[in-house]
């Protein structure tokens, strides 16, 4: 499965002969290499958990923190190079703090979504740059109700009602599609989200 | 071509004129805050009233807004510009929250930013027009203190702005014990606004009171003083004056 691509890796800048951005697919092994982060769209809420990994035993509980709010109305969780994603939710929490203080309403999750994946795809425009090495999995709460998105390090958004990044991604993916998520109260998914 | 021409002195220190924006005079304002410390947190007073100049244009204005879970910020002056202010502590509350790290901004801290803010924008000679009372409790400790908007700044047992500073604080002065209760505190307020609302003009008899403690904050329903003007020295003030007036 790893293709090596001699001479076409070297710059995000470059493509492939057969059209393929190597540094980027090079970012998301670095999300996938990650622990897993799953978030559930459930009837009234979202839903997000993290695996905490213990780098060291002198770390304290409570540090490493993965999950953190963007504003009053929505958060994200990092998976990959947790610098990056620091990075990634300083800006959006500027984008949030602009918007409500241009327009005077809390920033619609689409919109932010977008202005998210518009930065990290930002990233892959110059040589001088690189990708982030992280994927994010967005979550809030609008007058369209609560909306789960997950940008990647392509900077490719898309909505879901249930996402997963990371290492068990696959295993995640397929407990979550077990689950009947619009019939669910966050109450309920935070106790699924905690099995998986 | 500009027609008004408006002469900086040779020698004067303040840039351009054609490129600033700097506050020359208020425009909406409100009158006196007064608030003292009682046994159990905070009791601040103000009316709500928004003068345009001499008219009383606005009589629902809320001069009184709690700031995060321990404090409470009461202004007078410019109306706009208070609302602007209540901005930026919105902005630093949500910071300060999104941390989650189970710790608050207190009073104290709210107090800093505030005189920081103030000082800083009259050093550019474009100063937000508000004399601010800030007042608060946390971890059982109760605190007072004022903000003018040139960035004087100070905390003490009770506080008051504009006329408020003149009428309300030698009562103050002489009637303010430590540990009152919540009735004797709102009793000296109520006493402190009416003659606030008897001698000043910018006041009307709309006022509300607001309370902070431990527990949180409380906003009372707007209300007004009882008045009375049957004195026997107001009655027939023309009595004994020469000519009609």
């Amino acid at each position: 499965m790893s293709s090596i691509g001699t001479g076409y890796d070297l710059s995000v800048t470059t493509f492939s002969p057969d059209g393929r951005v190597f540094q980027i697919e090079y970012a998301s092994k670095a999300v996938d290499n990650s622990g897993t982060v799953i978030g559930i769209k459930c009837k009234d809420g979202i839903v997000m958990g993290v695996e905490k990994l213990i780098a060291s035993k002198m770390m304290l509980p409570g540090s490493n923190r993965r999950i953190l709010s963007v504003h009053r109305h929505s958060g994200m969780a990092v998976a990959g190079l947790a610098a990056d994603g620091r990075q990634i939710v300083a800006r959006a929490k500027s984008e949030a703090t602009s918007y409500q203080s241009v327009y005077g309403e809390p920033i619609p999750v689409k919109e932010l979504a977008e202005r998210v994946a518009s930065y990290v795809h930002l990233c892959t425009l110059y040589w001088w740059l690189r990708p982030f090495g992280c994927g994010v999995i967005l979550g809030g709460y609008d007058r369209d109700g609560p909306q789960l998105y997950m940008v990647e390090p392509s900077g490719i958004s898309y909505r879901y009602f249930g996402a997963a990044v990371g290492k068990g991604k696959q295993a995640a993916k397929t407990e979550i599609e077990k689950l009947k998520l619009s019939e669910m109260t966050c109450r309920e998914g935070v106790i699924e989200v905690a099995k998986m | 071509m500009n027609f008004t021409a408006s002469k900086q002195p040779e020698n004067c220190l303040l840039g351009p004129e054609s490129d600033s924006q700097r506050t020359l005079y208020p425009y909406v304002t409100g009158t006196s805050v007064v608030a003292l410390k009682y046994k159990d947190g905070i009791l601040m007073a103000a009316d709500m009233g928004g003068s345009y100049g001499s008219t009383l244009r606005y009589k629902s204005v809320e001069r009184m807004k709690p700031i995060g879970k321990h404090s409470l910020l009461g202004a007078s002056g410019e109306i706009s510009d208070f609302q602007e202010i209540l901005k930026y502590l919105d902005e630093l509350i949500l910071y300060d929250n999104m941390w989650d790290d189970g710790n608050s901004l207190g009073p104290k801290e709210v107090h800093n930013y505030l005189t920081r803010v103030m000082y800083n924008r009259r050093n550019k000679f474009n100063p937000l027009w508000n004399s601010l009372v800030l007042g608060g409790v946390k971890k059982g400790e109760k605190y007072l203190g004022t903000v003018s908007m040139i960035g004087v700044n100070f905390e003490d047992n009770h506080v008051a702005t504009g006329f408020g500073n003149h009428l309300a604080r030698p009562i103050l002065r002489q009637e303010w014990h430590e540990n009152l209760s919540f009735e004797d505190g709102v009793k000296l307020l109520e006493k402190c606004m009416r003659v606030l609302l008897y001698r000043d003009r910018s006041a009307i008899n709309k006022l509300q009171i607001a309370k902070i403690t431990e527990e949180g904050m409380t906003i009372s329903p707007p209300y007004s003083l009882k008045t009375y003007w049957e004195f026997s020295a107001f009655e027939n003030p023309t009595q004994g004056a020469v000519g009609s007036w």
